[in-house]
């Protein structure tokens, strides 16, 4: 059994779509990502996940109970991180911490084994009100309180927005440690570079599924030439680029351009192209893609 | 576009801020040229935001000095705020006016006459490709557009340099790199842009980044020379090598 299955989903507000038909299983222990920009419909289905939500049409299963009919249940066994910072401002850390070990009728001692490794870091500041403290603080504690109660199932719906690059890693590494302890995993992120830290991951935009797919079965998959560049005029060589009728798309990637062509070209005759434009510094190299160069790529051909 | 003989749009020395004995930011000092895409970056809590706020005239210096647009951060808050644009990490159009007047409403606050907010909001509209969707309210647009919109706004009274503060976080991919391209096109045009990120690809496209550590400014200089001084394949690596012995995070 699935520790997440999800039948063909749908939810509008409005005459905003915010999920088209939705289906996916998530099995057990499985850390699984939701890779997606603002606005693709991530937290909606957290939230019909977490039974906090009715699906206009279809079904969610969770751990087996079904998210409209068993919802106490499933209140029981998941833990929820969500988008906004939503634990009690005007109490401090371990008020927090000690409030949600209550509510699920546990202690903090009793779990203590599960949320040590992350709790230890912020426990020096326990005394401290939740709405003092700094981002990548507030952070380890809506973790430490999703896991109080030991859940089967643990949602985070976009632990890392806004978080600088070496939160952002820890914070991943804490996820594969959780991992480890059995615990099924379901996080949702902007940032694509974190979808090769998950085993799987869907890939949604605007309400649809693109793809869904362990993060090395897309990049082997992804057949398109693609290419790198760069030259000392970085903006002028996209223009350039943008001109080309040999070109499908060329977007920055850092440093360099990622050139997605129509054909499959020697990287010297490419290099040889923009050289006689009387560019300078240029550098090309056959590549194979990151999952952003994926999704984009998808973006463009399905929505 | 006037003072355009200074040679620096941001020149600070040793500016220091205290929040009672914590030092937030701690004698930083660095100049911003014209014209340059300057990437103020840093971990969470290393002191960005206090920086950035002391910059804008929202904040005053405890000790140090320092020019904005050739006004004094010192005693010439106001000046400053006249003078530059900024973006505020947070929205701040007006979710129920509708796209015209939320330009209108700024070109205002800015003290443009009547005749060039018309001929700003005309161009603006055309810039965007949003002449159609004028009179729709700002509720209704996407995320990446609300952003470009901001941007835009934000330049209104065409100032020297403007202060973007995480401008793309969370914003889909493809929109992402168009607002990059708007950042290029208007630094082409000579305009200074401050911006912050935690994207670090996004460092790559600045012309000169810094990295603040513990309210000091640990690194400054073009993403290639940093690359090379820490030995580093990627800005990633570059500011993970810089920022992991943080204490304040």
């Amino acid at each position: 059994m699935p520790a997440i299955s999800i039948h063909s989903i749908s939810k509008s507000f409005g005459e905003v779509k915010a999920l088209q038909n939705i289906s996916l299983n998530i099995e057990e222990g499985e850390l699984f990502g939701l890779i997606g920009p603002d606005g693709a419909g991530k937290s909606t289905l957290f939230r019909i996940l977490t039974t906090l939500l009715i699906p206009d049409a279809g079904e969610a299963f969770v751990t087996g109970s079904h998210s409209v009919y068993d919802f106490k249940e499933i209140r029981k066994k998941v833990g929820y991180m969500p988008g906004k910072f939503s634990l009690y401002q005007d109490l401090s850390i371990e008020e927090n911490l000690t409030f949600f070990a209550t509510i699920f009728g546990t202690t903090i001692e009793e779990n203590y084994d599960l949320i040590k490794d992350i709790y230890v870091q912020i426990e020096p500041f326990k005394k401290r009100y939740a709405g003092k403290l700094s981002g990548g603080m507030k952070q380890k504690l809506a973790l430490c309180c999703a896991l109080i109660h030991k859940p089967e199932v643990l949602f985070l719906d976009e632990p890392t927005t806004g978080v600088d690059a070496v939160s952002r890693k820890e914070f991943w590494e804490m996820l594969k440690k959780l991992k480890s302890k059995g615990i099924t995993i379901m996080v949702s992120t902007p940032y694509m570079d974190e979808a090769t830290l998950c085993d799987r991951i869907a890939l949604i935009q605007r309400g649809k599924i693109l793809t869904v797919d362990s993060p090395e079965n897309l990049v082997t998959n992804f057949k398109k030439p693609l290419y790198a560049l760069k030259s000392d005029d970085f903006y002028s060589l996209l223009k350039y680029l943008k001109t080309l009728p040999s070109t499908k798309s060329v977007l920055p990637f850092g440093e360099f351009l990622h050139l997605i062509r129509k054909d499959e070209t020697d990287e010297k005759k490419i290099e040889k192209e923009i050289l006689s434009q009387s560019f300078s510094g240029v550098e090309v190299k056959r590549i194979s893609p990151s999952v952003e160069d994926i999704f984009l790529d998808l973006e463009e051909v399905k929505v | 576009m006037n003072l355009e003989k200074d040679e620096y749009v941001i020149e600070v020395n040793e500016l220091t801020k205290m929040f009672g004995n914590f030092t937030a930011v701690d004698a930083i000092s660095f100049n911003v040229k014209p014209g340059e895409i300057f990437g103020f970056l840093g971990a969470n809590g290393a002191g960005k935001t206090t920086a950035m706020r002391m910059l804008i005239g929202l904040s005053k210096p405890t000790s140090g000095s320092g020019t904005v647009v050739g006004f004094d951060v010192l005693n010439q808050p106001e000046s400053i705020k006249k003078n530059i644009g900024y973006m505020s990490q947070k929205f701040s159009l007006y979710n129920d006016l509708t796209i015209r007047e939320n330009i209108r409403f700024y070109g205002g606050i800015y003290g443009l006459i009547k005749a060039t907010i018309k001929e700003k909001t005309e161009e603006i509209l055309q810039e965007l490709d949003l002449v159609s969707a004028a009179n729709k309210l700002v509720s209704e647009l996407p995320l990446g557009w609300k952003q470009r919109l901001s941007f835009a706004v934000s330049m209104v009274h065409d100032p020297r340099i403007v202060f973007l503060d995480e401008p793309t976080g969370g914003v889909d991919p493809k929109v992402r790199r168009q607002f990059w391209e708007m950042i290029y096109e208007q630094s082409q045009k000579g305009r200074t842009i401050f911006v912050t990120t935690h994207y670090m690809d996004e460092a790559e496209y600045c012309d000169r980044v810094s990295i603040m550590v513990d309210g000091k400014i640990d690194a400054l200089d073009t993403p290639q020379n940093l690359k090379n001084t820490f030995g580093a394949n990627s800005m990633d690596e570059v500011f993970l090598k810089l920022a992991r012995k943080a204490k304040n995070t």
